[in-house]
């Protein structure tokens, strides 16, 4: 067999994900842990405090990169949607599915954080301003995907709905973002590209660590998940089964 | 063959649709009066201040037609689904996508063009200035066909499940969002006279990419529910 082919075969097995991930998620656990050291204390001890902001920019490098999680993980979850859908592969399904609960917190983590600074800086926790409101309504639609889950009895149907509704919604979170931000905008522009004065290294560094170390969160508590899931669901399969016996011995 | 084979199916479910449609007038009505009765809460909550009202009125008018859309939608496959009939219609041989498309032209035409038919009514309750009311019914005239459209596959997705209403709703309200800001907002600024072409113009590409694509993910979400 084409040794690609065999690639994906092997991965979409769920007895081979499962023990692969289990030598992989220690590995991104700890590179998570070291590259947030490193993130937090180069933001929030080497950093300087903004000209304008003061202190509470420091609540930009745990903000910013869950916003841009948030919206990172709902693609995320269409891509594997339609993997899933066209070529049914049932890890995809999986990986959809654990994927969503990660996506929602991440947006409530870059809500509350804007709310915080928010607070001192527009005075008000919460605005009706473009950025907010899209990212709301982002979790909005992790909620859907969530509920749309947790409605059906069947998993593997119930994950096909999640990530048809997940291909949905990626294709209307474009033209949410865009219609929103066309509606109101109150929210500094994006600090990265354009022709503003830009970020400063000492800023731009630790963000981008934060940023990075972010996507091993992900991909950790991702496949921490997805071996849950699998377990569960196949807990009367051979492979679980023999699992179990391997670790009572 | 095959294209008059399908606009033979197309149009004699459409028929059907209608047909059925037309036995259960009083459910159908319901959500009609929904509409009327959401609209006269907001006059009684807000207070009767005509200027107040008109200054929310294009908001409440379509929040009350997204409302009422999205009441109408749970029955949009429901009863074809527990009687069997959407099984023979999957193994009819016909396109799915077309069935899916010919059961929304059915639902807009029950459910989306009496909201048209009432806004004048609901325009004249929330005191809406003159100048707005043509452009108000424009609104809804490119708009309720895109709430059929995208609620179909909300509807579809649900249709196998026992409580499906609730779920539902918030499946699609947030798909709804950038319909309810361009309409709105084009209805708003023909009061005071500025320029809602671009909206509309939005609003209206808006309706050919629901068209063109809504059906073929209703007919994947059908799939799915019968699988």
């Amino acid at each position: 067999m084409n040794p690609i082919y065999l690639f994906f075969h092997k991965t979409g097995s769920p007895p081979w994900f499962y023990k692969y991930s289990g030598y992989l998620i220690p590995w991104l656990w700890a590179i998570f842990l070291v590259l947030t050291a490193i993130g937090l204390y180069l933001g929030l001890v080497k950093a300087p405090a903004d000209y304008q902001q003061g202190e509470t920019v420091r609540i930009m490098y745990l903000h910013v990169p869950s916003a841009w999680m948030s919206m990172m993980i709902y693609g995320m979850m269409a891509i594997m949607g339609f993997i899933a859908l066209v070529w049914r592969i049932r890890m995809m399904e999986v990986l959809v599915i654990s994927s969503a609960p990660v996506g929602a917190a991440f947006t409530v983590i870059a809500l509350l954080t804007g709310s915080m600074w928010g607070r001192p800086m527009w005075g008000t926790f919460w605005v009706w301003d473009a950025r907010l409101t899209s990212e709301l309504v982002l979790l909005f639609l992790y909620f859907g995907v969530i509920a749309l889950y947790s409605a059906y009895d069947e998993p593997r149907k119930a994950a096909r709905a999640a990530s048809l509704l997940s291909i949905v919604g990626a294709f209307n979170l474009p033209i949410i973002y865009f219609s929103v931000e066309w509606w109101n905008t109150l929210h500094q522009g994006s600090s990265f590209g354009g022709d503003g004065p830009g970020i400063h290294p000492d800023m731009l560094w630790p963000l981008l660590i934060m940023a990075t170390s972010m996507k091993f969160f992900y991909g950790a508590n991702l496949l921490s998940r997805a071996r849950l899931t699998l377990l569960k669901q196949d807990h009367r399969k051979r492979w679980v089964q023999d699992l179990l016996t391997e670790e009572r011995s | 063959m095959s294209t008059q084979a399908a606009s033979t199916a197309f149009s004699a479910l459409l028929r059907r649709d209608l047909l059925l449609a037309y036995r259960r007038r009083a459910e159908l009505l319901q959500p009609l009066a929904f509409l009327l009765v959401v609209t006269t809460l907001f006059p009684l909550g807000v207070g009767p201040s005509p200027q107040l009202l008109a200054d929310i009125a294009p908001g409440v008018i379509w929040i009350a037609a997204l409302l009422a859309t999205v009441l109408s939608l749970d029955s949009l496959f429901r009863s074809d689904f527990e009687d069997g009939t959407l099984e023979q219609m999957v193994m009819s041989g016909q396109s799915l996508s077309l069935i899916a498309l010919s059961r929304i032209v059915a639902h807009w035409l029950v459910a989306g063009l009496p909201i048209v038919l009432l806004s004048p009514l609901l325009a004249m309750w929330m005191n809406l200035p003159d100048q707005g009311l043509s452009i108000l019914i424009e609104s809804l005239i490119i708009g309720t066909p895109v709430l059929s459209l995208i609620g179909a596959i909300g509807g579809a997705l649900t249709v196998s499940l026992k409580r499906g209403g609730q779920l539902l709703s918030l499946l699609v309200f947030p798909l709804y969002v950038p319909l309810l800001i361009l309409a709105t907002s084009a209805v708003s600024a023909a009061v005071v006279d500025l320029p809602y072409a671009g909206q509309l113009g939005l609003m209206f590409a808006g309706l050919i990419t629901a068209l063109t694509l809504a059906p073929f993910a209703t007919a994947a979400a059908l799939k799915l529910s019968l699988s």
